[in-house]
């Protein structure tokens, strides 16, 4: 598997040098967040403004109200959670063009609780006019800065960092949703990095002849419901979807929503933090912990086909450990 | 723009305005007509250079929140004169102060006196606590502590962008109970951002009651230096004092003015129910008819005629 390293740090800077309009601000987290070097080298195009995220949103509603288009870079869970009451009145509701970056989406961080964006998605697509992407790859990464920048109103993006592995060839495009197997058992729905994981079970689940049909968002809002209701209609089993956020409101949620909708009775495992905060440590590890892992997807599709594959740890693609201290990263959060 | 009165007679008039509204319907925000009349008075009749009003003077109805099946939203900052490069923009960040807000733009002739008769109506514009879409209004700052950092922001932008026009927010001393004044000032000291102002009407009153007795906020004038803002201070009331305040050299830093007020200014009938001003709803209409009648003498107006229950 091709690893990229800091795929955000070359795509934000190409795209913002050519957009004067473009400012990055960052909040004391700016080689977490890989902008380091574009504050270098393009320190008339950056603001620093410091450990202060709820002036940071309201000060970037200001620049919006100016016509500028603000990156806002912090780790995700620091943009919503104390600064809430700014991002609904002065980016939300008045749909300034503001771009939030937010880094370390739910368990990729040995942070803890206080770092780890576990309701992020829940939250911000219950705001009107909020439009929220989530990277999965590096391509990805690489392709949400310009495609974000295309909103016109505010988005929240969930971005990958360091060493990411590219998983796709083209470019994330808002709206649509990539499908990765055609399969008529069983509907499998990820995002971000839960999608590596379903795809680290792929070749053992076809050895065990279940027939999976396997959906990658990029899109949380809007979301695609018709699209998720014809997938989960051509599947004989049910669906199960895997994210990287508590089931309660997010990707789970949305596609129970869907299916009800739309009247449509299939099974639905939802997996992801049920219901429970994390704690700190590795990404495998807590993958892992919280059943949010590729064994926990084999598991959840065998629930739902009532038969057991004889897949175990071993039987699947060996697990990516990013060292806890590298050179792409900037601390070991 | 300049308006045909001085601006003691708009003062004056945004007095009578909030009072006579505030009788009619047996509550208002009527200390915050007290304290704030000469500020937003020397605002919009003086201190400000605002273009002519864009909007109609009779307000139109809500016409919905911003969304983009919305294309047509507009918020009521077109009532503050057009946006370009030379004019200034004003926020009102004590959205709760609308009703002395709406006073003012008609005694300025930006809005008409039928705009007051909407206010807190269902489906009008003219909303109790100002939105973005409410006459003068250009964000939301119901909730307190945000209006600096936008205007910091939209400033910053303005003097990228090469704008001569400045930026002013009118605050409440309230707001300096709120952590993000204290980010917003600071930030806009670090990014040297001095074409923005704010007028804040120190009147030492908050909802539940005197500041001193909800939260003591110590020596704000120091704090305000501290975190990088030039502080200039006056008495809220005394004209001259405003003007010279509000002309202090402030270079490479933003400008607060610190304009002590008076709750009760004009109304000193209002004392009988201090500490309790922050909404005035009277307790009884023998209470109601002697307001009226006291506060009316005050003023040099007629009592409001009170329709017999």
């Amino acid at each position: 598997m091709e690893m990229v390293n800091r795929p955000y740090a070359a795509a934000f800077e190409a795209h913002a040098v050519q957009h004067p309009e473009v400012l990055c601000l960052s909040a004391d987290l700016t080689s977490s967040c890989e902008i380091d070097g574009f504050r270098d080298r393009h320190p008339g195009q950056f603001l620093s403004l410091g450990m202060a995220e709820q002036n940071m949103l309201s000060f970037a509603g200001g620049l919006g109200l100016a016509g500028f288009r603000p990156f806002l870079h912090s780790f995700g869970v620091f943009l919503y959670r104390r600064p809430y009451d700014q991002l609904v009145a002065s980016i939300a509701y008045p749909r300034r063009k503001v771009r939030l970056m937010g880094f370390l989406p739910g368990v990729t961080t040995p942070g803890g609780m206080t770092h780890q964006a576990i309701e992020d998605i829940a939250v911000m697509r219950t705001l009107p006019n909020m439009t929220v992407l989530e990277a999965g790859d590096a391509t990805e990464v690489e392709s949400i800065v310009a495609e974000a920048d295309t909103v016109d109103g505010p988005v929240y993006c969930r971005i990958l960092r360091g060493a990411v592995p590219r998983l796709f060839d083209t470019p994330l495009r808002i709206g649509q949703m990539r499908v990765l197997s055609e399969g008529d058992d069983v509907l499998v729905v990820t995002a971000g990095v839960t999608t590596e994981e379903a795809i680290r079970a792929r070749s053992a689940l076809a050895g065990a002849g279940v027939s999976v049909r396997h959906l990658h968002l990029n899109t949380l809002k809007p979301f695609d419901a018709a699209q998720i209701v014809d997938h989960a209609a051509s599947v004989r089993h049910g669906v199960v979807t895997l994210e990287n956020h508590l089931v309660n409101g997010g990707i789970g949620s949305m596609v129970a929503e869907a299916l009800a909708e739309a009247g449509l009775a299939r099974r639905l495992v939802r997996l992801g933090l049920q219901d429970t905060y994390a704690h700190g440590g590795s990404r495998p590890y807590l993958m892992r912990h919280y059943g949010m892992d590729a064994l926990a997807l084999v598991r959840a599709i065998e629930r739902l086909t009532g038969q057991s594959t004889g897949i175990d740890e071993g039987a699947l693609e060996a697990v990516r450990v990013e060292a806890v201290h590298s050179a792409v990263k900037a601390e070991a959060l | 723009m300049r308006n045909e009165k001085s601006t003691e007679e708009v003062a004056r008039g945004i007095r009578a305005r909030v009072f006579e509204h505030t009788i009619r319907n047996n509550g208002g925000y009527l200390s915050q007509a007290c304290s704030a009349a000469e500020q937003l008075a020397f605002l919009y009749n003086e201190a400000l250079n605002l273009g002519p009003s864009t909007m109609p003077l009779v307000p139109p109805p809500f016409a919905g929140v911003p969304s983009a099946a919305n294309p047509g939203y507009r918020t009521g900052a077109g009532y503050n004169g057009p946006f370009d490069a030379v004019h200034d923009r004003l926020f009102i960040a004590p959205a709760h102060y609308a009703l002395v807000a709406y006073a003012c733009l008609i005694e300025v002739g930006r809005m008409a006196p039928e705009g007051l008769e909407m206010f807190n109506r269902d489906g009008s514009s003219v909303e109790m606590i100002g939105a973005e879409h409410s006459p003068g209004m250009e964000v939301h700052n119901g909730t307190l502590g945000i209006g600096l950092s936008t205007a910091a922001g939209l400033a910053w932008g303005r003097r990228r962008l090469g704008h001569t026009g400045r930026v002013c927010v009118f605050m409440s001393d309230g707001e300096v109970q709120e952590g993000q004044t204290w980010e917003a000032v600071q930030a806009a000291a670090h990014h040297g951002i001095d074409n923005l102002w704010a007028l804040m009407d120190v009147n030492r009153q908050q909802c539940d009651g005197a500041m001193d007795d909800v939260m003591t906020v110590g020596d704000v004038a120091t704090k305000f230096r501290d975190f990088g803002a030039v502080v200039a201070e006056c008495d809220a009331h005394d004209l001259p004092a405003l003007r010279a305040a509000a002309a202090t050299p402030h270079p490479g830093r933003p400008l607060i003015v610190l304009a002590h007020s008076r709750p009760t200014q004009g109304m000193e009938s209002l004392m009988s129910r201090f500490p309790r001003l922050h909404y005035v709803r009277f307790k009884s209409e023998e209470e109601r008819a002697r307001m009226n009648a006291e506060i009316a003498a005050e003023l040099g107006v007629a009592p409001v005629p009170l329709e017999t229950q």
